[in-house]
């Protein structure tokens, strides 16, 4: 713990010298700028940014880096919250009461209350990484492919069920979501799998032109002609941001719930951002006692994967770093760039670049603290975006939609991916079925498939394998209690407090 | 907006939903199956398309004997705007494959702008300009976007 301490200050003066320090402000602005922008994600933005890295030292380079990532994830959240457009996945979970605040004139309360949980769930997150990070990697090592299907697995049943309406509507979506995450080259046999015959779909779908298409486009096609601001009530003050003091008790426990649940989710490697936002949102209805004011603006449901996918994102960069596994597309970016810069992410890292690696995590604190300052003067700047009136403001997203998205891979082809996944979400739109479980099939799938895989190989073909490891069993065990309360209190239509209460069972083990 | 009926719209969905299922289990099917301990590429999406029609199933029937309750406000389709948005998008591609990043920009905006019935040609022109400018700016200048701004063919 001295030595954590020890090293920690070392950090903070690997982080505090001018010119690191402006590399991580000049991150942090950016980031925050362009993942205000509708479109673009925290994904594209650093895709975009990443090249003026290669000729920057590694330091600075990756403090930059990550300043642009948080950046661009509060970013993103101002624009699921006003806009109800989630440019990285794991606000999709935001916007499902965020926005609906925003359409009653309290998106100022639900950014501040954004704020103060991203800053307390963030500094959780670090205080986690310094103290907790041997502990941590030595569970994550107790992970073999059995366990990381059967926790996925979960996830994928959990995730799906917080769907409004029909759970069935929300497993169907899922797993339309899984078979898009399989489109594309087979890792293990190198066989091309759905790609009928089109040579740019061997690369996968890109999940940026997904999320753009289902949440983006997919709004603008059920919108336009219907809308004439983006929210309905546009009284939006400067002063509605600092949330009540009522709203502030109103939000804490979820918030702490949230930061538990980032923390314990991030310390798993494959299990991204996303799956963890679900699960968040989905526990804080379960225990609501009025559940049914969910995806109507509950203010818990914007604290508690806000939080969530705060500490996560802290949490995971320890996978990330330590074992070269990264928690999701985001993190294999920065993978990315390490590499690039001839960093070799292992449990090496940690002792033979310690500057880089403590200089990081020291970085997280003062760019969380830019982040505020930054905010505090610039959200009027933010919502002021409301009084856009939606005609202007549609053609405009979908133009940044469309450059966001090219930009990724400078493929035009993903572009069309765009349009094409705009028209199926907007078709299972008006048919009433949820379509941000698609997304996390898509993320979930390829890691689920690679797993289940490898599990079966390693047992020679033998199903039992995932009911004779404890871990896995105990995951197992979780989803089938989630299976039967489903069956037996879903054909009624109403859902108790107790399938979460499983989920959670499962989480402990 | 398809029908007027929450029952009869879970029954399409539902329909829908095992169409999916069943043609990828069908596309899948002329991949490798493999075995339980050695998997081919196959044999992950059977299973995946298997269970999507199953759900799809159970959707339709579960439709079947929910009680029919009307939709509130039946939409109008918005034919235009729909064709418009999504021909923007298209010409974002075409004319940025071939004209490049500045005309490009201008079609998108242009385009999908008059898919909005409250704005006119005029409007829509004025608009599209402004995210050129913005354009040249953010993007290719600042963030160096890898489409030239310009190019023949």
């Amino acid at each position: 713990m001295e030595e954590s301490l020890q090293n920690l200050w070392f950090g903070f003066g690997v982080a505090l010298e001018p010119h690191n320090l402006m590399w991580s402000f000049f991150g942090v602005l950016i980031g925050n700028m362009i993942g205000v922008l509708p479109g673009m994600g925290a994904l594209s933005t650093i895709s975009i940014l990443l090249p003026l890295t290669y000729t920057m030292q590694p330091v600075p380079a990756i403090l930059m880096l990550a300043g642009i990532f948080y950046g661009s994830q509060y970013g993103g959240a101002i624009g699921a919250i006003l806009l109800n457009m989630p440019s990285h996945p794991p606000h999709a979970v935001t916007c499902l009461d965020g926005y609906p605040m925003t359409k009653q004139g309290k998106g100022g309360t639900a950014l501040g209350i954004t704020m103060i949980s991203s800053f307390f769930a963030a500094s959780f997150g670090i205080t986690v990484m310094v103290f907790a990070s041997p502990l941590l990697v030595r569970i994550a090592f107790k992970f073999g492919p059995a366990e990381m299907f059967s926790i996925m697995l979960l996830g994928l049943i959990a995730g799906s069920t917080m769907a409004r309406g029909s759970p069935l509507k929300g497993v169907a979506m899922t797993l339309v979501g899984v078979l898009i995450g399989m489109v594309g080259t087979d890792i293990n046999s190198g066989a091309p799998r759905f790609t009928f015959g089109l040579v740019e779909l061997m690369d996968h779908v890109e999940l940026v032109a997904l999320a753009m298409g289902l949440f983006g486009v997919a709004d603008f096609l059920r919108n336009v002609n219907r809308l004439e601001f983006v929210g309905t009530k546009m009284a939006v003050r400067f002063r509605d941001m600092r949330p009540s003091l009522a709203e502030l008790r109103q939000a804490f426990f979820p918030m702490v719930r949230g930061t538990l649940i980032g923390t314990l989710f991030g310390a798993m490697p494959g299990t991204g951002p996303t799956i963890t936002t679900f699960i968040a949102y989905a526990v804080e209805r379960k225990v609501s006692r009025t559940p049914e004011r969910f995806g109507h603006g509950a203010l818990e449901g914007v604290a508690a994967p806000e939080a969530a996918s705060h500490s996560k994102t802290q949490v995971d960069f320890i996978p990330t770093m330590s074992l070269g596994i990264p928690g999701d597309a985001v993190m294999a970016l920065l993978l990315g760039a390490l590499l690039i810069q001839g960093i070799q992410p292992g449990p090496q890292l940690i002792r033979e670049h310690a500057d880089l690696f403590w200089g990081l995590i020291a970085s997280f604190w003062v760019g969380n603290v830019i982040l505020i300052l930054l905010n505090v003067p610039l959200i009027g700047v933010w919502v002021k975006l409301l009084a856009v009136p939606y005609r202007f403001l549609f053609p405009s997203a979908l133009f940044f939609i469309a450059v966001g998205v090219y930009s990724t891979n400078s493929s035009l082809f993903d572009v069309m991916e765009v349009l094409f996944f705009g028209v199926v979400g907007a078709l299972f739109m008006a048919l009433e079925f949820p379509i941000a479980p698609i997304i996390l099939g898509f993320v979930l799938g390829p890691l689920m498939e690679e797993n289940f895989r490898r599990a079966l190989v390693l047992s020679h073909g033998d199903l039992a394998v995932f009911f004779q490891r404890p871990i896995s069993l105990g995951f197992m065990a979780a989803c089938g209690l989630l299976v039967f309360w489903l069956a037996a209190f879903g054909l009624r239509g109403r859902l108790g407090a107790a399938p979460m209460r499983a989920v959670r069972v499962g989480d402990g083990e | 907006m398809l029908n007027p009926t929450s029952k009869t719209r879970d029954f399409w969905g539902g329909a829908l939903v095992t169409l999916l299922g069943l043609g990828a289990m069908l596309e899948a099917s002329t991949y490798r199956l493999g075995t339980l301990g050695r998997m081919g590429p196959g044999f992950f999406p059977i299973a995946v398309g298997a269970v999507l029609a199953l759900v799809g199933l159970c959707l339709m029937i579960s439709a079947r004997f929910a009680a029919a309750e009307p939709r509130s406000v039946a939409l109008a389709p918005e034919w235009r705007g729909w064709l418009l948005i999504c021909l923007g998008i298209v010409s974002f591609v075409l004319v940025g494959r071939y004209g490049g990043l500045l005309p490009a920009t201008f079609a998108i905006v242009f385009i999908s702008a008059l898919a909005d019935r409250a704005n006119s040609i005029a409007t829509a022109t004025v608009l599209a300009l402004a995210l050129v400018a913005v354009c040249v700016v953010i993007f290719w200048w600042f963030l160096r976007i890898q489409l030239p701004l310009f190019r023949w063919g």
